[in-house]
């Protein structure tokens, strides 16, 4: 009879989400919250502070999307996912959506059934040593032990990078950057890999950043990128252009400041369109007129993230490079709003 | 008359020889009976000091007041010397909340503080059987009511979930005298339409007249010694009903449902816990219907009380096997019908045996608790240990967190193996 | 089951399926039968129905895909370019190393702590008793933790061992380092060595054959000679010296094998990054290890004490009376009662320990659950089978101890009358 109750209890506070087997869009919408699976903590992409709020560059796409689907960026549970388990709560439906550091690749595309949305960030892996070591290139490294997180692509590239130069390492498995960091920086192996931002992120959290290189060799491509699960294209849709609708903001110059103005200038057409002040682009995607407008609102254009979380004026201090905007030597770049 | 060859007053007694009396007798007695005694005596005294001279110093220069690790590093290093290294307590002292309550919202810590109280009182009618026996009603509704303070929502759900239990059990009152069995039959069809068609409305209109509501409180800010006493307690609460059914069943003549039974008990103890709870999080949605998720923390729950269960119910199989066959004949004799026998004479008596067996299973089960690390939940000894670690300011940090959720473990647990070692002398003497 | 029942065995009428307790039996078990199939058929037809939205078809064939990933400690071949099925055994061959070597360790560190426990020196018995109840009272993962970062934290790194003035010294005569990543130890090394065979899934040294069958013909040889000054005994009433044999047998034989085959340890060089040549235990495994060891112990222990104070001291008296040696007493009289009661908790010991090596995932040691549940489970995404591999793997294991469980247990049985 207990166990019973358990169960009526669980069903009336709503912990149970039974849905008759509707759109992810339906789901939220009917939840009235967005379940965004993210990093268990790594810093500027998303991590949590001393009082469990969530905060980078990662989780302002989630508030993006929660913002643009149910007007309140603070509609968000976040789902804390390791490298192991992210791909499983995005398939069983334990988050709608991940925006995690996650590279896009063939086979997690076809073989895992997710659609990537669009890319956020281009990455790629490097190696950070300390510099006592005295190493200067990822060539060096031969014989040497590594840190690198478990299943992640970080782990097959290494085995690559290895075989192609014909080099032998020893690897040391590690679940979080939490207890990545701690055995990289008790000497319990040589060099630590990951996504280049990553490191920066991490080292960025050391006692003495100084004393820690990051290796010139980029080993990998990386383009990290939202997922949703494949099959639901109203969905994927929706994310996807909600990553758009930021990249284009900034393109256009519109900030989370200057956007009550902005969406006031009825003569530009592009912008007109963006804002919903003009066309009601929102309407195709299942939303209203205004969702982009409440997306950039509420977290700020792509450059405005990227400044606010991982920019130069951060502790994590990572150049645009890449991901500065396509007019601007980089990769950012938006499909027109048309 | 007096006889002058009797001594009428005692002597006094004399002292002992030096060698056999007071601490002497003792230290040779118990520590130099022999050469090899006095070298065994010689060496573990000379680790116990060794090990007191290595810690004592760190834990004498413990700096309780301190923002970061290098702060606490700099205090020591001021106060007692460069060389000296001391115990950053502040660590604890700035975080310990996070490892009583993980992100619990700060404001509302009085909710399971209060809750775990409840809690108390609602095993006080189970662990003294004098007090009043009505008080059993209270246990009974305090899951319900424990729920609603840890997690929040309406207060009107939960008493619509008691009223399916109410609805229930008025409907087996009224059938009962057609049949036993149909009034079962019909009391879970009464629950369970109560559940799925009139508790909605029901709680929507109460709550309309009055909203008794308390901030929701999503799971994944459950941590800490609270997410491992919730799942612990919850564990063993109804692992317990499960592992009576489950024994029973393992002892019953029905072959099927002996077979089950052994089948479910050998392979629940033959798998890892750890892959139980990767099944709770990887697994658990792909077998409910398409669209279902429910949370992580209850899933947990659901697979460490199937777990725990299938060790209760060997454990409740001991006591049932202590009981001699003369019992269950006597009980035959007396027509009593096969749940009658159980309630009144067997099971009473069999889980008065296992009551230690039961309390050990618990103590493993709380220590098992902190296994919720391995599917993402933050437990008390790596989860926040972890998080805490993972700030600029406490990183390097690692004895202090592991000697302070060690100690309260410690706490919890060797307290109740001495309960458990009481309870079982106790239950001896009264017993053969 | 009693007389009672049997006169409603006459007639059937179809109201006994109700009311007679012979028939209501199947009338239960019907009902039984149809819930629990309705219940997995419920499951199972959800389960299909999830893994067909998903497009993802149960499918054991990535198995024989290639891993692609590396793994720190195998004791089987195994590169990135072997398989996930070989990564799982290799995974599933570090489990069990670990908890054999575990339930031996613990075994004999439990015994001696049982022993020391009941010894009437109170130091020591104190000590004891403090050891058991803090390490049992206080859950394994923290002890592995706790292993784990007094290894890693406070041994010096590999190239603190570099150069002319190394910071860190080796121990034993330049064999041993203790490093933060690993222990390095020599590694047998044969100058004639007889090879490998390789049996497919993994090679077997030759050597150590060899070694094996020395060891076993030792064994066998020394029966025959003690059963010979058996006989002498009997017809002579003077036994015969056997210690010279049993040593030349058991010493004499190995060396000499050994000596044919060259055998020379080769100490671990400091080269580059790491240790190189010798046996690197990692970190993981003996911080596993030494937790596994130290925790179950407490319970073996208990065990122990619990068997030694059941065998009561009547037993000790007769067998004295009866002019049997303090020796003979304990290998003829204690003994054999003693371990009728703690071999079956001992071997449940075994099984907890075994099932607990899963905790390896809190400290990187490459077993069962982080080769095929974990690093195969995400790079391949079957979840489902994964899990299911590793549970039936366990299932196995635990199978097989409680098979040789019970087989000791019917050996020892008393002949209840």
């Amino acid at each position: 009879m207990k166990k019973k109750l358990i169960w009526a209890a669980v069903a009336a506070a709503g912990l149970v989400a039974t849905t008759a087997h509707a759109g992810t869009l339906e789901d939220v919408k009917a939840r009235g919250v967005l379940n965004c699976g993210v990093n268990v903590g790594l810093a500027g992409f998303g991590a949590p502070d001393a009082n469990g709020n969530w905060s980078g560059f990662d989780v302002s796409f989630c508030r993006a999307v929660a913002a643009a689907v149910l007007g309140d960026p603070t509609k968000v549970k976040f789902v804390p996912t390791t490298g192991e388990t992210r791909f499983t709560s995005l398939a069983s439906g334990e988050v709608d959506m991940l925006a995690r550091n996650s590279t896009w690749t063939f086979k997690r595309e076809n073989d895992l059934k997710l659609t990537f949305v669009a890319p956020n960030y281009y990455d790629g892996q490097g190696f950070m040593v300390p510099k006592a070591l005295g190493v200067s290139s990822a060539k060096e490294l031969e014989g040497a032990t590594i840190c690198v997180q478990t299943g992640t692509t970080t782990e097959l590239n290494l085995a690559d990078y290895f075989k192609q130069h014909n080099m032998k390492y020893t690897p040391v498995s590690i679940k979080t950057d939490a207890e990545g960091k701690q055995q990289f920086l008790a000497g319990a192996c040589d060099a630590y890999t990951t996504d280049a931002s990553g490191l920066a992120a991490l080292r960025a959290t050391f006692e003495k950043p100084a004393d820690y290189v990051i290796l010139p060799e980029i080993i990998s491509k990386e383009p990290l990128a939202p997922v949703v699960r494949k099959g639901d294209d109203q969905w994927a849709s929706i994310v996807r252009w909600t990553v758009f609708a930021l990249i284009e903001a900034e393109e256009l110059g519109v900030t989370s400041k200057n956007i009550d103005e902005m969406s006031k200038m009825t003569d530009h057409p592009e912008l007109a369109r963006l804002l919903g002040s003009q066309d009601d682009l929102g309407g195709e995607l299942g939303l209203d007129k205004e969702w982009a407008k409440r997306a950039i609102a509420a977290v700020g254009n792509y450059g405005e993230i990227f400044e606010a979380t991982i920019g130069a004026n951060t502790p994590i201090g990572l150049a645009r490079g890449l991901n500065a905007q396509w007019n601007k030597g980089g990769l950012m770049y938006a499909m027109p709003f048309h | 008359m007096t006889q002058a060859y009797f001594r009428t007053d005692m002597l006094p007694p004399r002292v002992p020889p030096r060698g056999q009396r007071g601490a002497l007798k003792w230290l040779r007695e118990n520590l130099f009976a022999s050469v090899t005694n006095s070298a065994i005596t010689v060496i573990g005294l000379a680790i116990v000091v060794w090990l007191v001279v290595q810690a004592f110093p760190w834990f004498a220069h413990s700096v309780w007041n301190a923002k970061s690790l290098a702060e606490c590093r700099d205090i020591v290093h001021q106060t007692w010397g460069p060389d000296a290294s001391g115990a950053c307590w502040a660590v604890i002292h700035e975080r310990w909340n996070q490892y009583l309550y993980g992100f619990y919202p700060m404001d509302a810590y009085w909710r399971p503080n209060l809750a775990f109280l409840l809690m108390l009182a609602a095993l006080a009618p189970l662990l003294f059987t004098h007090l009043p026996r009505q008080l059993l009603w209270y246990s009974a509704a305090y899951p319900a009511l424990g729920y609603w303070l840890v997690w929040g929502g309406t207060a009107w759900a939960m008493v619509a979930i008691l009223g399916g239990f109410v609805a229930g059990w008025l409907a087996f009152t009224l059938v009962k005298r057609i049949s036993a069995g149909l009034a079962v039959a019909v009391a879970v069809l009464a629950a369970m339409g109560w559940w799925l068609f009139l508790a909605a409305p029901v709680t929507g209109a109460l709550a309309a007249v009055a909203p008794l509501t308390l901030d929701f409180v999503p799971s994944d800010r459950l941590g800490g010694f609270l997410l491992s006493i919730i799942v612990g307690i919850c564990g063993i609460v109804f692992s317990l009903p499960l592992g009576i059914l489950l024994s029973l069943g393992r002892r019953s003549d029905m072959p099927l449902i002996r077979t089950f039974s052994v089948f479910f008990i050998e392979i629940i103890r033959g798998v890892p816990l750890i892959t139980l709870l990767f099944t709770a999080s990887f697994l658990l949605s792909y077998f409910l219907p398409p669209g279902t998720t429910f949370d992580l923390v209850l899933r947990v729950i659901i697979m460490v009380t199937i777990f725990s269960g299938a060790y209760m119910a060997e454990t409740i199989r001991g006591g049932l096997a202590a009981i001699p066959r003369g019992q269950y004949e006597a009980a035959d004799a007396l027509g009593l019908t096969y749940w009658q026998a159980q309630r009144l004479i067997i099971m009473p008596q069999a889980l008065k045996i296992s009551i230690p067996g039961i309390v050990s299973s618990f103590i493993a089960l709380f220590k098992d608790t902190t296994l919720v690390i391995f599917v993402a939940l933050l437990d008390p000894l790596k989860g926040i240990t972890d998080a805490v670690r993972g700030s600029a300011e406490w990183n390097g940090v690692y004895w202090e967190p592991y000697i302070f959720s060690g100690a309260i473990f410690f706490i919890f647990c060797f307290g109740m193996s001495r309960y458990s070692m009481y309870l079982e002398r106790k239950l001896k003497t009264d017993h053969r | 089951m009693s007389l009672a029942d049997s006169p409603s065995a006459g007639s059937f009428r179809l109201s006994k399926l109700l009311t007679d307790k012979h028939y209501r039996g199947y009338t239960i078990q019907f009902l039984f039968l149809i819930l629990l199939g309705g219940a997995v058929g419920w499951l199972a037809n959800n389960a299909v129905q999830n893994l067909d939205r998903l497009g993802i078809a149960p499918d054991f064939g990535f198995l024989w895909n290639r891993a692609g990933y590396d793994i720190s400690m195998k004791l089987i071949h195994y590169t990135n370019d072997s398989t996930h099925g070989r990564a799982a055994l290799v995974g599933l061959i570090n489990t069990l190393f670990v908890s054999v070597l575990g339930c031996v360790s613990a075994t004999i560190l439990g015994v001696l702590v049982g022993v020391l426990r009941l010894s009437r020196n109170w130091v020591i018995s104190r000590l004891m008793t403090v050891y058991i109840e803090v390490v049992r009272n206080v859950p394994l993962l923290l002890w592995l933790l706790v292993i784990f970062a007094v290894l890693t934290e406070s041994t010096p790194a590999p190239n603190e061992f570099r150069g002319a003035n190394p910071t860190a010294q080796m121990w034993f005569w330049h064999n041993v380092a203790v490093t933060n990543r690993y222990v390095a130890l020599p590694s047998p090394e044969f100058w004639r060595s007889l090879g490998n065979v390789d049996l497919g899934i993994f090679l077997v040294s030759l050597d150590l054959m060899a070694l094996i069958a020395v060891i076993v013909l030792a064994v066998l040889g020394d029966r025959a000679w003690r059963r010979r000054a058996h006989r002498v005994q009997e017809a002579t009433g003077r036994r015969p010296a056997t210690w010279p044999v049993t040593l030349l047998l058991f010493v004499g034989a190995p060396v000499a094998l050994l000596a044919a085959l060259g055998f020379h340890l080769s100490a671990p060089v400091m080269k580059g990054f790491n240790f190189t040549g010798g046996i690197l235990a990692p970190n993981p495994f003996f911080a596993l290890w030494f937790g596994l060891t130290v925790y179950t112990a407490t319970y073996i222990a208990e065990i122990v004490r619990a068997g030694i104070l059941a065998v009561s001291k009547g037993q000790t008296e007769a067998a004295l009376a009866l002019g049997l040696r303090p020796g003979q007493t304990m290998r003829l009289v204690v003994l054999p009662q003693a371990l009728r009661v703690i071999v079956p908790p001992l071997i449940s010991q075994f099984l907890n320990l075994t099932k607990n090596s899963t905790l390896a995932a809190a400290i990187s040691y490459p077993d069962l659950g982080a080769t095929l549940g974990g690093i195969t489970l995400n790079q391949t995404g079957r979840a489902l089978e994964c899990i299911l591999l590793m549970m039936l793997a366990y299932l196995a294991i635990s199978l097989v101890i409680s098979v040789a469980m019970n087989l000791f247990n019917r050996s020892v049985r008393l002949k209840e009358r």
